[in-house]
């Protein structure tokens, strides 16, 4: 192709399929396999579907742990907290949302939904971690910033348009901006639910004999492919072409799927539930008859169509949305089938369990595939080469520079697209439906109430991609790290993990490497942090042309919150209150956020991570925290102490006087990111019971000052007022989107 | 007497559950109403949810006017019993006629979901005669694509010549400034009252401003408010 010559290639490499694997289907079937049948081991045999790639990497992940109730493997990870089972899932919609944001972003958030509704579970929360190029007027900006800023505000609105209606809140989440996204945007979606621990469903179809039931949309020649052409496939220029591969979302049937799958789950009806994701039918059907051990019959004919003349490959390998399959046990077909009649949701029963281990579909009466239904999700898994990078990407842009005032560079920080409020987003999100939402979005993390219990979960997702291009395991250890610090800052006790790893090209051994480095790195973090992993979504070809984004693993995690404990707030509250830094600065600017927005590069070395400091500091937190000692708390993350501190104004009631550290030039203590780090307020009266605390625990504290009037004063720069840079951190994003 | 709220359910309403932990946690009892159901007996007070009934296929509300419950409630209306429409609630009701005019686009086209003040216009409707003052300011939280309230000269100046706008927007010193106006509704409408004052739309959500733990408390006043109204008076 690469000649230009019209010369045509096989049916399966224009599929996806290299040869070795194009001879590997016909030993399975002894034979030569027809369009349908090739089409759906395309599909199964993606990057997307079968992490042919990651798999041999993955299995060494901790995934046990008190709380855990299913691992790595199904619909979505489950924990149990305080007698109620807790779903969560990561999904990343990246390519499609680069290609169609609007309804890229909103199919996004419709699966990840139905992975957990598909556990049986009622989903309660979204969260959203997002990046994209640098947008107009925001250090970095180039010729690209027009359109991030059109992707930008289409994600933020397809998330708005299909989590809002259906009514589930999107309480909280991350967005942030680089150059490395400009070409290939991130969209990874985490759905929390919740069930009773003996409501949980896993997607088996057990049983021969028992039907098997389509529900919800019609079947369109809409995302035909998508898991191959684009999720598992790099952009080039023609990445508009691709846009028929992205399905439309319906949310109105989605939220009539929602209540159609709880409520036959709730009234006994099912023996078996999977959702119609990516590789659609041909997916749900095989993957549920190869984990209970049964095959399938599917009669194609019964499948209730969107258009006329659909080839038996299209309606196998649809991804249309808002669809899920269930086994039903013949006694009860018919009142599963009134009760999705009553909800006004389509249900049609399309085949049945079988004992043959084979997925067989027929068409007009004829067999039009016919393969061993456990081969399919039996791909290939490829041991690919990798190693580290020879030479580094120079990452340098026009930026104010090292002689930016101090005080100038905390207002801008402040106002810059990666630290300002992101107010402007979350708006435009329903964060409050279902009435579970105690904070968020905004704080450090969101804390929701857990149905049924006195109980709450915080919740956060994490990401650091410049630390990860820097060092990809140590970058994957600060993520999990920060989404540790974020929970322990609202008083919660992190137990679980899922995460989304978004890389480049797997075939190249430079992003293998990345990605090899940072599971081993998450993996690290999350054993000495006691946060198993629950599960997780690898997304690859995360590029165009030759660039790959920074290695971004994000981190989903969350965390129990004990009844009666109540998070501080950022904001300062009390005047005179004593403002405390938990943990010591060291100077530490490699791959900040001064680096990237005041100096316009991405150089390390990266902040050291003590993970037991952390783990310290977590135990410190939420003492202090239980005893309500707190007034306001904030970490020390991206922007550091100057950050954290204009932000606490920003958001309080109340100036700050403010001594640093000793031993340290100004700059480097104001904008260092050092780990295990959080600025508190506490009322005079009980600073000596947290100096007693820290010091039995080994945390070094710093008295910096005192919460007072208008202004942020700190010593060694001219004051800052209050409202000044309340205007620059509620402002910031608005001016940016324009 | 326990009163008992009757919670309309149309596919696509997504805040009938929290209308109903709402009432619950006032004392109320409850009772779900699938939008196919007639009979609203035993039912003192009517909630139409927030939500998208139907998708908000068509325009807001615009199918849902059409359900089979609807002329229940229109009925369970004439009879003089209390109806409250939330957020998609009220679009339901404009559409139904049972209220005048409508709901447009948000003046700033974006979905805003906020706390917002609301100025206590009326005292006199059962959504607002139990504990409330005139000009009191609440603080309760909006939702909302489409909230822009629309009618045409003559109908506002009807509603404001009977007093049947219930709650504006406004600061939180009351004053109907251009900031506080959220979605750009004529005369900062945010609450409105059909002629015989039992039937009250409004685009915030008071039950979400109920338990303290996640909203605020100000919600309570009016949820209250229409359960004590059907208590009958002492004597």
């Amino acid at each position: 192709m690469s000649d230009g010559t019209a010369t045509e290639q096989p049916l399966h490499r224009s599929l996806g399929l290299t040869d070795d694997e194009y001879q590997r289907i016909q030993d399975i079937l002894g034979r030569v396999p027809n369009h349908a049948e090739l089409a759906m081991y395309s599909v199964m045999w993606s990057e997307h579907c079968s992490y042919k790639s990651s798999r041999a990497h993955l299995k060494d992940l901790p995934s046990e742990g008190p709380h855990v109730l299913i691992g790595p493997g199904e619909g979505a990870g489950v924990i149990e907290v305080d007698g109620v089972a807790v779903a969560m899932r990561i999904e990343s919609h990246n390519h499609p949302s680069f290609v169609e944001p609007v309804q890229g972003a909103a199919t996004g958030i419709g699966g990840v939904v139905r992975d957990v509704v598909s556990m049986g579970a009622r989903p309660i929360a979204l969260l959203d971690s997002l990046r994209f190029g640098p947008l107009p007027g925001d250090t970095g900006a180039d010729q690209t910033a027009e359109r991030n800023r059109w992707l930008t505000g289409g994600v933020v609105s397809g998330i708005s348009f299909y989590g809002n209606c259906i009514g589930v809140p999107t309480v909280g989440g991350e967005v942030k901006f680089e150059r490395s996204y400009s070409g290939n945007p991130l969209v990874n979606v985490m759905c929390i639910g919740v069930a009773p621990v003996d409501g949980i469903m896993l997607a088996r179809a057990p049983g021969p004999g028992n039907a098997v039931l389509l529900l919800g949309s019609t079947t369109g020649r809409d995302g035909i492919g998508g898991v191959s052409v684009l999720a598992s496939a790099s952009f080039d220029e023609e990445a508009s072409t691709k846009r028929p591969s992205v399905q439309v979302g319906d949310p109105f049937t989605e939220k009539l799927l929602i209540e159609g799958s709880l409520s036959l789950i709730e009234k006994d009806l099912v023996v078996g539930i999977q959702d119609l994701g990516g590789a659609g039918l041909c997916c749900a059907t095989s993957e549920s008859a190869a984990k209970a051990g049964t095959g399938m019959a599917i009669d194609l004919d019964k499948v209730p169509l969107r258009e006329t003349g659909m080839e038996p490959f299209e309606i196998l390998t649809s991804e249309s949305q808002e669809r899920m399959l269930v086994v039903v046990e013949p006694p009860k077909v018919q009142a599963a089938l009134d009760e999705c009649d009553r909800l006004g949701l389509r249900a049609s029963v399309i085949g049945e369990v079988t004992d043959t281990g084979r997925l067989v579909c027929t068409k007009g009466g004829e067999v039009v595939a016919d393969v061993p239904a456990a081969s399919l999700g039996d791909g290939p898994l490829y041991h690919r080469p990798y190693s580290p990078p020879t030479a580094s990407r120079d990452l340098t842009t026009e930026a104010p520079g090292p002689d930016t005032p101090p005080e100038e560079a905390l207002k801008t920080l402040v106002a810059s697209a990666n630290l300002t409020s992101k107010r402007w987003v979350w708006e435009q999100y329903d964060y409050q439906v279902q009435l579970n939402t105690v904070a968020g979005p905004g704080p450090d993390a969101a804390i929701l109430r857990l149905p049924g219990t006195q109980t709450r979960i915080a919740v956060t997702v994490d990401g650091n991609g410049r630390y990860g291009q820097v060092d990809p395991r140590e970058g994957a250890r600060h993520s999990v790290a920060e989404a540790y610090r974020n929970l322990c800052t609202m008083g919660a006790e992190p137990v679980a993990v899922t995460n989304c790893m978004n890389f480049g090209n797997p075939e190249i051994p430079e992003v293998m490497w990345q990605f090899v480095e940072a599971v081993q790195g998450m993996g690290e973090a999350c054993r000495v942090l006691e946060t198993p992993i629950t599960g997780g979504n690898v997304s690859f070809y995360n590029q165009t042309l030759d660039e790959a984004i920074y290695p971004t693993p994000i981190i989903g995690m969350l965390g129990i919150v004990k009844a009666g404990t109540v998070a501080p707030p950022i904001g300062f509250r009390n005047e005179e209150d004593v403002v405390v830094l938990l943990g010591r600065t060291r100077d530490e600017l490699g791959a900040s956020e001064y680096q990237r927005t005041i100096l316009g590069k991405l150089e390390g070395p990266l902040p050291q991570l003590d993970l037991n400091a952390e783990a310290t500091l977590g135990w410190l937190l939420r003492e202090l925290i239980g005893r309500g000692l707190l007034t306001s708390a904030h970490d020390c993350s991206e922007g550091g102490v100057g950050v954290a501190l204009a932000e606490m104004v920003a958001l309080g009631r109340f100036g700050a006087e403010i001594k640093p550290e000793v031993g340290h030039d100004l700059v480097p203590w104001l904008f260092s990111e050092t780990t295990a780090r959080v600025v508190v307020a506490v009322a005079p009266g009980d600073l000596s019971e947290l100096r007693d605390l820290a010091k039995g625990i080994g945390t070094p504290i710093t008295e910096l000052g005192m919460v007072t009037g208008r202004l942020l004063s700190i010593r060694g720069m001219p004051d800052i007022r209050a409202l000044t840079l309340k205007e620059a951190y509620e402002q910031g994003f608005p001016r940016l989107m324009g | 007497m326990r009163p008992t709220v009757g919670v309309v359910v149309f596919p696509g309403s997504n805040c009938d559950r929290d209308a109903n932990y709402s009432f619950e946690y006032l004392g109320a009892g409850t009772r779900f109403l699938w939008h196919t159901e007639t009979d609203l007996s035993g039912i003192d007070v009517i909630v139409l949810p927030g939500g998208f009934a139907y998708g908000d296929y068509l325009r807001t509300g615009a199918m849902a006017a059409y359900s089979p419950v609807m002329d229940s409630v229109r009925e369970f209306a004439a009879a003089g019993k209390p109806v409250i429409g939330i957020c998609n609630g009220f679009q339901v009701l404009c559409e139904a006629g049972l209220l005048p005019g409508a709901l447009r686009r948000n003046a700033g086209l974006r979905f805003r979901c906020m706390p917002v003040r609301l100025r206590v216009e009326t005292l006199d409707s059962p959504f607002t005669s139990g504990g409330m003052w005139p000009g009191q300011v609440l603080t309760i939280p909006i939702a909302h694509f489409d909230g822009s309230y629309y009618a045409d000269d003559e109908t506002l100046e009807e509603l404001l010549a009977e007093r049947r706008i219930a709650f504006r927007y406004c600061d939180q010193r009351g004053e109907l400034t251009p900031e506080s106006n959220p979605n750009g509704s004529r005369l900062h409408i945010a609450g409105i009252l059909n002629a015989e004052r039992n039937v009250l739309g409004m685009m915030p959500h008071p039950e979400r401003a109920v338990d303290p733990a996640v909203g605020g408390t100000d919600g309570r006043l009016l949820l209250a408010s229409v359960l004590y109204s059907l208590q009958p008076a002492e004597t």
